[in-house]
């Protein structure tokens, strides 16, 4: 049985011209339960459109996203907002830390609106990516590596049936850059959540054993490229 | 806890603004109390200060210039009444007790005023308080002997054992010196009305001070009179205002201190509108500074989405922190309160003697707090909304 099953996925956009532009046009996807799958694509292919709807942060014009049994198109804004932060953990390219809090309280927002925050089991997380010493810490006090794994301890402190991940390594070196990928399977295993990654870094998609490509699934860049 | 949490991160990321809108919360807030407080406690300390008289007995002229000058020994006296018109109302069978005062010297500004021991053996000038004296004993009635205020020798530096010099009239001016030496053998104890910043000497020597008209040396300025019913009041109202026309009687007092304030009361709407509008502005400061951060505080909103944050979270967190803005701001606001209320209070007390209540409970310290937190509350409203509406997917850059 699928965690996430995506089918006839539409999402456009208002162009400055007034038109409409396909942005993200997906067939048939799916991931199962614990699964870690990376897709290739470049920079502009809509990678992160096709996050944020799986994610609930955007809403498609047309298709299903079934999530868990639920389908988020007929859910409401509350309703996906819900399940988003019980399902859902996501890792950013920049990411995206609060940095007016420090990094425990990051990580434990990151349980406040799905299943309430736990101070020990955030302080747990950020242990298990190697930050006990850094609770209180913020962000800016930290190493960009130290915080992507603060990113990392937030997106999986739910304990989330599915991570995305988006460009995680992005702004990382090599040495931070593998560490910080390993780190991401290894949590998702141990916290049998699924993961969704999207890339263009070869590295980074040379690490996983399943890898699909973004161009081929976006009937908008094969139609865009024809 | 959550909520909590996101008001006080905000509140201590945009520190400053906080700090800044605070203090003009805390201002407001203040003279907003202040003047509501001062409005209140004036009027009633003042219709309700009559030192323990019913009514005063003057020249003809107005019953308020008679009232400021004989209780609150303010103004000037509008003319003498004669020794006859004393020794009348005095052995009138409707009046329980008459104490005439002669006013027309003074002390460095501080007034002198000539009465009989009476005033402080036989007069209550609240219920059940008599003037006592602090040290020193009182006067004699026949000697160049003086018992001073307690605010009047404070401000004089005078002691029992000193003496001193009296200045002719009402307002200080140090050519007008009189020959008289004064002893002082006395100092009242604070009673907190008029009669602590005035310097009490025997009715006689102030009538006989030299340079006075011989001619009036028996005259009075005014006579303060304890009634024996309520009904006399009217009675002698009617017998000298209405049918007299040489003298005034002015009875009630009390009210006819309210009439003053009504008089002012333009003065103390202007205030207090102006304290309102103080108060309106200092919500609009709230307004202003949320919205102004609104653009710093996009990415924050659109990260607490991401987590899962409901729009309706985000939209109570900042009208919430606009209340708690509006809360910090009112507790610095009593203490902006405390500060104009105490210097209020010493003005009034130097002009007048009397000193207000100002911590005495007033409704204005609950509305106005409430009604301020309300205000910044509302004031929240408008950046909430611009928050409410902040696009997630926006303000998540970059897109890959």
């Amino acid at each position: 049985m699928s965690l996430l099953t995506i089918s006839s996925l539409q999402k456009s956009f208002r162009t400055p011209e007034g038109g409409r532009k396909i942005i993200v046009d997906v067939a048939e996807f799916s991931l199962a339960p614990g699964q870690q799958l990376a897709l290739r694509g470049e920079s502009g292919s809509g990678k992160t459109t096709f996050l944020h709807l799986i994610a609930g942060i955007l809403a498609a014009d047309s298709g299903s996203i079934r999530l868990g049994g639920r389908d988020m198109a007929a859910l409401g804004e509350s309703a996906r907002d819900r399940l988003r932060a019980e399902t859902i953990g996501y890792i950013f390219q920049t990411f995206n830390l609060l940095q007016g809090y420090s990094c425990l309280e990051n990580v434990m927002l990151g349980m406040a609106f799905g299943g309430g925050s736990n101070r020990a089991h955030a302080t747990a997380m950020l242990e298990r990516v190697g930050l006990s010493q850094r609770l209180r810490h913020y962000p800016r006090q930290l190493s960009t590596g130290q915080q992507q794994r603060v990113a990392v301890a937030r997106a999986l402190a739910n304990r989330p049936a599915l991570v995305l991940a988006d460009e995680p390594t992005g702004n990382l070196d090599h040495r931070n850059a593998r560490e910080a990928l390993a780190l991401i399977r290894e949590t998702c295993r141990e916290n049998g959540a699924a993961l969704l990654l999207v890339s263009h870094d070869p590295e980074v998609l040379g690490a996983f054993e399943d890898v699909r490509d973004f161009a081929v699934l976006n009937r908008a860049l094969q139609e865009a490229g024809s | 806890m959550t909520l909590a949490l996101i008001i006080l991160r905000s509140l201590r990321q945009h520190l400053l603004s906080t700090v800044i809108t605070a203090l003009s919360i805390a201002l407001a807030g203040g003279l907003l109390m202040s003047v509501w407080v001062v409005k209140v406690q004036s009027q009633a300390t003042f219709t309700q200060v009559n030192t323990g008289f019913d009514a005063v007995l003057g020249a003809r002229g107005s019953k308020l210039q008679l009232v400021l000058n004989a209780i609150f020994h303010l103004e000037a006296s509008p003319g003498n009444l004669a020794a006859a018109d004393y020794e009348f109302i005095k052995h009138h069978p409707a009046v329980k007790l008459a104490i005439p005062i002669a006013v027309g010297d003074n002390l460095r500004g501080y007034r002198i005023v000539g009465t009989v021991p009476e005033l402080f053996s036989a007069v209550e000038y609240a219920p059940g308080k008599k003037f006592t004296l602090g040290s020193g004993q009182l006067f004699n009635p026949v000697a160049k002997e003086a018992v001073l205020g307690s605010f009047a020798a404070q401000k004089l530096g005078l002691h029992a054992g000193d003496t001193f010099h009296p200045f002719h009239g009402l307002i200080y001016d140090e050519r007008n010196q009189h020959a008289e030496t004064y002893l002082v053998t006395g100092v009242l104890a604070p009673s907190n009305t008029p009669a602590d910043k005035v310097i009490w000497v025997p009715l006689h020597g102030l009538q006989t001070m030299a340079g006075h008209d011989p001619r009036a040396a028996t005259d009075v300025s005014a006579v303060l009179i304890q009634l024996r019913s309520p009904a006399a009041g009217f009675m002698l109202d009617m017998m000298y205002n209405k049918q007299g026309n040489r003298l005034t009687f002015a009875y009630p007092i009390g009210a006819i201190m309210a009439e003053l304030f009504n008089k002012i009361g333009w003065f103390d709407q202007v205030l207090t509108l102006i304290a309102y509008l103080v108060a309106l502005v200092s919500a609009g400061g709230v307004l202003v500074a949320i919205y102004n951060s609104m653009a710093a505080r996009r990415r924050d909103i659109a990260i607490l989405r991401a987590l899962g944050a409901h729009r309706r979270t985000i939209f109570g967190a900042i009208v919430l922190e606009a209340a708690a803005i509006g809360f910090l701001g009112m507790l610095a606001g009593f203490a902006a309160y405390a500060g104009i209320l105490t210097a209020v209070a010493a003005i009034i007390r130097a002009q007048t003697g009397v000193l207000l209540n100002a911590w005495a409970y007033n409704p204005v310290m609950l509305w106005a707090p409430l009604g301020m937190i309300g205000l910044c509350a509302l004031g929240g409203l408008l950046p909430a909304w611009k928050a409410y509406r902040t696009d997630i997917a926006e303000n998540l850059a970059p897109v890959s």
